[in-house]
C-alpha cells in the first residue's frame, strides 16, 4: 500500500510536469488553432541551455536564461511559420511544426550525443517523508513549482486582459478582431508562454530521480500530447487534469510492470497512448473539451 | 452633441466612403464603386438584400475584410479626415469606429462582464473604461443584473444588447451596426431600435445596415439602397419612403407613399417575413 501511495505521489508530480507542457499545447491551439508538435523540441532547447549554463550562471540564472531561450525559440517558430503565411490552413501549419520538431531535435540530440546532462541537482538527492510515504525531494519541488505555475497561469488566463483577449480570440477570432484585439499579439504571447512552460517542464523532467537531460527527453515530452488530447485540446483545465491522469497511470504501470509482464515492457512508455485511446473512445473530444470544436 | 442634419452634402462628413470597390478572390465582386457618407451625429441606414454587399461594406470600414480574403481594388474610406483603408481592425477601433457584427457574435463561453471587458480592451485608461461600463449598464440594466452569467445563456435579444454594449465599451464616435434586428421578435426589435436612438442622442453617430427597412427607416434620417454592390438609390428617409422601389422591395407594401407608422404597425408578421425573406 505504501508502494502504491509513493507511485501515485510520483505520478501526480510527473503529471503536473506533463500538465505544464500540455498547457502550452492548449494555449497555442486556442490562440491559433495550430497543434504545435514542436513542443518537445522547444522543451529540449530550453532545457539544453539550462543544462549547459547552470555551471556558470548558477541554477536560477540558468533557468531564467533557458526560459528566455525557450520562449524566444517559440517566438521564432511563431513568427516564421504561423504569422507570415496569413491564411495558411492550421492543419498545414501543424504539419510544418512536425518538420521544425525534427530539425530542432535532431540538432539538439546531436549536440547532446550520448551524454546525460545534469542540472546540478538543485534540490539535492534527499527524500521527504510524507506520512508513510517517502518521496524524492526533487519531485516535491517540481510538484510545488508546477502547481504554482499552473495556478499563476489560470489566474492570468481568467483575470488579465491577455486572458480575456485569448479566450475571446479562441471563441470567435473575427469578432475579437472587431473589438480591436490583435490576433498576432495573442498568438505571440501564446507561443512565448508555451515555450517558457516547456522549458520549466524540461528542467523538471531532467532532475532527480531522473538522471538528467538525455537525447530522448523530447520523446518523454511527447507524453504531454496525449495529456492535452485526453483533457480536451481546447481546455486549459483539461490539460492539467489529463497530465495528472497520464502521469499517475504511467507511474503505476512502471511500478507494477513486473506483475503485468504478460502485457510486455516497458508499459509506462505506451500507457499514455493507451489512456488516450480509451478516453477518446468514450469521449471523442476529451474529458473537458468542447464537444464539437467548430468555428462559425 | 446635437444631431446634425443628415444630408450627404452637409459640410465634411464624419465617415466618407468613396468609389469603394471590393472583391473576394477573382470571381466575386462584392462592391462596385460605393460612395456614401455619415454626418457627425447622424444615423444613416443602408438597405439591401442578401448578397447586396452590405456586410462587405462594413467589413471594409472596420478593416476586417482582409480576414475573409477580400481585396480593396479601388476607392477609400475616410473617418474624421483620416484614411481608414489599410488600417488594421485594432487601429480602426482606436480611431473611434466600432462594428457590431451580424448575428451578434458574442463570446458565449465568457461571462457578460468578460465580454464587456473584451470590448474595452483597447481602452487603456481605467476611469474611461469604468465610465463606458457605467454607460452600458445604464442603457442595458439587464446586463448589470447578469454580469457574472455566461453570455451564451442569454436570450437572443439580450445577446444583441450585449453585442451593442460590448461595442460601446470602446467609446466609439461611430457605431457600425450589421442587422441588429436579425432573428429577433418584433417587440425586441422595437427595444433595440429605441436603444440605438438613445445611443445616437448621447452623441454617437450610427451607420445601420438592415434588411428590416421598417426599423431602419424609422431610426435613420438618410438612407442608401445597395443592390449588387452598387448604390441604386439614396435620399432622405422621407424621399425614400415615397419611392416605389422601397415600397415594393422593403416595406412589403401596396401602401400609398404616405403610409403612417400606425398603419404599418398593423401587420408585423407579414412585414417581417418580407423584410427578412
Amino acid at each position: 500500500m505504501t508502494y502504491f501511495g509513493v507511485l501515485v505521489i510520483n505520478g501526480v508530480s510527473l503529471g503536473f510536469i506533463y500538465g505544464l507542457i500540455a498547457l502550452g499545447f492548449v494555449v497555442i491551439y486556442k490562440a491559433t488553432e495550430v497543434v504545435n508538435f514542436a513542443q518537445g523540441s522547444m522543451l529540449l532547447l530550453g532545457a539544453y541551455i539550462v543544462a549547459r549554463t547552470h555551471g556558470d550562471l548558477g541554477f536560477a540564472g540558468a533557468v531564467l536564461l533557458g526560459v528566455a531561450a525557450g520562449a524566444a525559440g517559440a517566438l521564432v517558430i511563431e513568427f516564421v511559420l504561423v504569422r507570415r503565411p496569413r491564411h495558411a490552413d492550421p492543419i498545414a501549419l501543424a504539419i510544418l511544426t512536425i518538420g521544425v520538431d525534427i530539425v530542432l531535435s535532431t540538432e539538439l540530440t546531436r549536440r547532446i550525443g550520448q551524454d546525460v546532462l545534469s542540472f546540478g541537482d538543485p534540490w539535492g538527492n534527499d527524500t521527504v517523508d510524507l506520512g508513510p510515504f517517502t518521496v524524492p525531494q526533487a519531485r516535491m519541488g517540481a510538484m510545488a513549482v508546477s502547481v504554482g505555475l499552473v495556478v499563476l497561469f489560470f489566474a492570468a488566463f481568467k483575470y488579465t486582459s491577455w486572458g480575456v483577449a485569448t479566450r475571446a480570440t479562441a471563441e470567435d477570432s473575427e469578432a475579437a478582431a472587431l473589438m480591436g484585439i490583435r490576433r498576432g499579439r495573442v498568438s505571440m504571447v501564446a507561443w512565448i508562454v508555451a515555450g517558457a512552460l516547456a522549458t520549466v517542464a524540461g528542467v523538471f523532467l531532467g532532475t532527480a530521480p531522473s538522471p538528467g537531460l538525455n537525447n530522448s527527453s523530447n520523446l518523454t515530452a511527447l507524453n504531454a500530447f496525449p495529456a492535452a488530447v485526453v483533457g480536451g485540446l481546447d481546455s486549459t483545465g483539461g490539460a492539467v487534469a489529463g497530465g495528472v491522469l497520464i502521469g499517475v497511470v504511467q507511474s503505476l504501470m512502471d511500478g507494477y510492470n513486473d506483475n503485468l509482464s504478460f502485457l510486455g515492457s516497458p508499459l509506462g512508455d505506451v500507457s499514455a497512448y493507451a489512456v488516450m485511446l480509451v478516453v477518446l473512445l468514450w469521449r471523442p473530444s476529451g474529458l473537458f473539451g468542447t464537444r464539437e470544436v467548430v468555428r462559425v | 452633441m446635437e444631431p446634425a442634419p443628415a444630408a450627404s452634402g452637409a459640410g465634411s462628413p464624419l465617415l466618407a466612403v468613396s468609389d469603394l470597390a471590393v472583391r473576394y478572390g477573382r470571381a466575386v465582386q462584392a462592391l462596385r464603386g460605393v460612395t456614401l457618407a455619415v454626418p457627425d451625429g447622424g444615423i444613416v441606414a443602408v438597405l439591401g438584400n442578401n448578397g447586396a454587399g452590405k456586410s462587405t461594406l462594413l467589413r471594409t470600414i472596420s478593416g476586417t475584410c482582409r480576414l475573409s480574403r477580400a481585396v480593396i481594388e479601388a476607392g477609400s474610406v475616410t473617418f474624421a479626415g483620416r484614411r481608414l483603408t489599410g488600417v488594421d481592425p485594432g487601429g480602426v477601433v482606436t480611431a473611434g469606429v466600432v462594428q457590431v457584427p451580424e448575428g451578434r457574435r458574442i463570446f458565449g463561453r465568457l461571462t457578460v462582464d468578460e465580454n464587456l471587458r473584451a470590448g474595452g480592451i483597447r481602452q487603456r485608461d481605467r476611469t474611461e473604461r469604468a465610465r463606458s461600463r457605467d454607460r452600458v449598464f445604464e442603457l442595458f440594466p439587464l446586463l448589470a443584473d447578469r454580469r457574472k452569467q455566461r453570455a451564451g445563456l442569454l436570450s437572443g435579444g439580450e445577446q444583441q444588447m450585449l453585442a451593442i454594449g460590448r461595442a460601446l465599451m470602446a467609446a466609439p464616435r461611430l457605431l457600425l451596426l450589421d442587422e441588429p434586428s436579425l432573428g429577433l421578435a418584433p417587440r425586441i426589435v422595437g427595444q433595440i431600435a429605441e436603444v440605438i436612438g438613445e445611443i445616437n442622442r448621447q452623441g454617437t453617430s450610427v451607420l445601420l445596415v438592415e434588411q428590416n427597412a421598417e426599423m431602419a427607416l424609422e431610426l435613420a434620417t438618410y438612407a442608401y439602397v445597395l443592390e449588387l454592390g452598387r448604390v441604386s438609390l439614396e435620399g432622405s428617409v422621407e424621399e425614400l419612403r415615397r419611392t416605389d422601389q422601397v415600397q415594393r422591395l422593403y416595406l412589403g407594401g401596396v401602401d400609398p407613399g404616405n403610409a403612417g407608422a400606425a398603419a404599418r404597425r398593423e401587420r408585423p408578421a407579414l412585414r417581417r417575413w418580407v423584410a427578412n425573406g
